[in-house]
């Protein structure tokens, strides 16, 4: 029997998976392997509280641990940082809560705030350097932290007055679904919920196409005074947020 | 391998945790050096990655990682190196060490510290993967000895005889953990003197210490107690048999004020005074 064998027995045992262990320890092991099998989930559980501690706060203990059990039923670690593991808990929360959608959208918020957290450093762009740029053939570029997540309900108030530590509003489905933009500028990771038109003009810039093709689109959908008029607000506030890393000039 | 074999360093640190990030960066912590959980800073960047580069600036900075996975049959996750060595050429680390476990198999990955059978299958095999990490890593790492909770029928060395080829096999050192020793000893039954008379102490990098707690049936490795007199004890004995070594308060739970682990090593530094004392 190899050394494989025994760590594939292990695994199903920690899994759950039917298996006799007996091959490899005697009966006086039982007491430690039930520590194995126990610490195995109590690490990834704590795990799962730590990334998404909003959630946790809006579901509450029992209710949080019921699905990360669930979860970690589902979906074993497989990534080498325990960092990663929560990587769709989300879609199990989804699944779990068919009926309460901002269960869901608050987990992908936590989840993406995380991810920005530690994501990769990016000098953004200043205002004063925008003089020179040929705005005809501008490309913008987002800066590498940028996530967009649906938002259909108020997941985005019930998570700020969490943080706040003030007692969240009544979930509710939002008139209009539009979604969420996390970032991160400096160290702080930031949301705002945005509508529709917004996540639409980020998709845009952030497929590489030019801030004319941005511009084009808007005036198609809201005339052209008000079309450029509103690409020219939005990029100002990108700018101020610090999500653009770069306006280039595509060369000939 | 290649590289520079770590020399002896006869300080005392703790173990850098978030709660005093703040104090680590404002204060002059009276700390010889610092460890850290390698994967908490191979990130792509951030406040993780800026805090550790400001308290690199004032201490040195043991790398001490828990994902290597020294002992997977299947053998070392290449990402996991490449970051690793990323990592360790930008930090430019006291130490870099790990632990004598296995934790993936297979894609699986249990974030456990999960034993090892003590066999030459499982002796060849972990010679393999340290010398392949040394090999890209350009360093001697330090192996951890672990807590455990069972034994394997098929065991055919004990775990200080393991160690001792390991370190003879790969030019390996030893990052001896005392709390540890005494954890497996008493869930195992077998002399804590014997296994440091065992082990190859000319190999001892580092010294952990640590509390634990007892569960049902076994002795637990929490890390979320104060050391307790009788890791005291042992490390007064370690100490005596590996004159030369950094020694380390390991805190992971139930974290108190800093004040309080540096009172601890204190204790730390005392003792070993002591034993200097003694040998003068």
């Amino acid at each position: 029997m190899s050394l494989a064998a025994l760590q594939r027995d292990f695994r199903d045992w920690l899994t759950d998976v039917p298996v006799a262990m007996d091959d490899w320890v005697d009966g006086h092991a039982r007491a430690g392997l039930d520590i194995y099998h126990n610490a195995y989930r109590v690490q990834l559980v704590e795990c799962l509280k730590d990334t998404f501690a909003k959630t946790f706060l809006w579901l509450g203990e029992d209710a949080f641990i019921d699905a990360a059990r669930v979860h970690i039923e589902r979906t074993p670690p497989s990534g080498w940082t325990l960092g990663a593991y929560g990587v769709r808990f989300d879609e199990t929360l989804a699944d779990l809560y068919p009926d309460d959608a901002e269960v869901a959208e608050l987990a992908w918020l936590d989840w993406a705030l995380s991810r920005a957290f530690e994501g990769p450093d990016a000098a953004t762009i200043a205002a004063d350097t925008l003089a020179q740029i040929d705005w005809d053939r501008a490309i913008l570029h987002l800066i590498p932290s940028v996530r967009i997540g649906r938002a259909c309900t108020n997941a985005g108030a019930i998570w700020s007055a969490l943080e706040a530590q003030d007692a969240p509003p009544a979930a509710v489905l939002l008139p209009n679904a539009g979604a969420m933009l996390v970032w991160r500028q400096d160290f702080t990771p930031c949301f705002r919920t945005i509508e529709a038109i917004e996540q639409r003009a980020l998709k845009i810039v952030g497929s590489g196409s030019s801030f004319t093709a941005l511009c084009t689109i808007l005036i198609e959908q809201l005339g052209e005074e008000a079309g450029i008029a509103h690409a020219g607000s939005m990029l100002a506030e990108w700018i101020d947020h610090g999500l653009i890393l770069a306006i280039n000039e595509p060369k000939e | 391998m290649t590289g520079t074999s770590s020399a002896p360093f006869d300080g005392f640190g703790l173990g850098l945790r978030t709660p005093h990030y703040q104090q680590f960066l404002s204060d002059n912590v009276p700390v010889d050096f610092v460890e850290v959980i390698s994967e908490n800073f191979m990130v792509d960047g951030g406040r993780p990655r800026y805090t550790l580069d400001r308290i690199r600036e004032r201490h040195p900075v043991a790398l001490h990682g828990v994902s290597m996975s020294v002992g997977s049959a299947d053998g070392l996750d290449r990402d996991y190196l490449c970051r690793l060595k990323m990592l360790v050429d930008h930090v430019d680390p006291l130490f870099v060490s790990d632990h004598l476990c296995w934790t993936r198999i297979e894609g699986f990955n249990s974030h456990d510290l999960l034993p090892l059978p003590y066999t030459t299958e499982a002796l060849d095999l972990v010679c393999a993967n340290i010398g392949q990490a040394q090999d890209v890593l350009q360093r001697q790492m330090l192996i951890e000895n672990p807590s455990t909770y069972l034994q394997f029928m098929g065991d055919s060395m004990t775990e200080w005889q393991f160690l001792d080829a390991l370190c003879d096999r790969t030019g390996c050192a030893l990052l001896l953990d005392v709390n540890n020793i005494f954890v497996s000893a008493v869930n195992h039954g077998f002399d804590p003197i014997a296994y440091l008379d065992g082990i190859p102490a000319d190999r001892v990098r580092q010294i952990h210490l640590a509390g634990h707690s007892q569960g049902r049936d076994r002795l637990i490795d929490t890390h979320d107690q104060p050391v307790p007199p009788s890791v005291w004890a042992l490390y007064a004995t370690a100490r005596h048999r590996i004159p030369a070594v950094a020694t380390m308060i390991e805190r992971d739970d139930d974290i108190p004020p800093l004040a309080d682990l540096l009172a601890e090593l204190d204790i730390a530094r005392e003792i070993a005074g002591s034993d200097e004392r003694q040998a003068a």
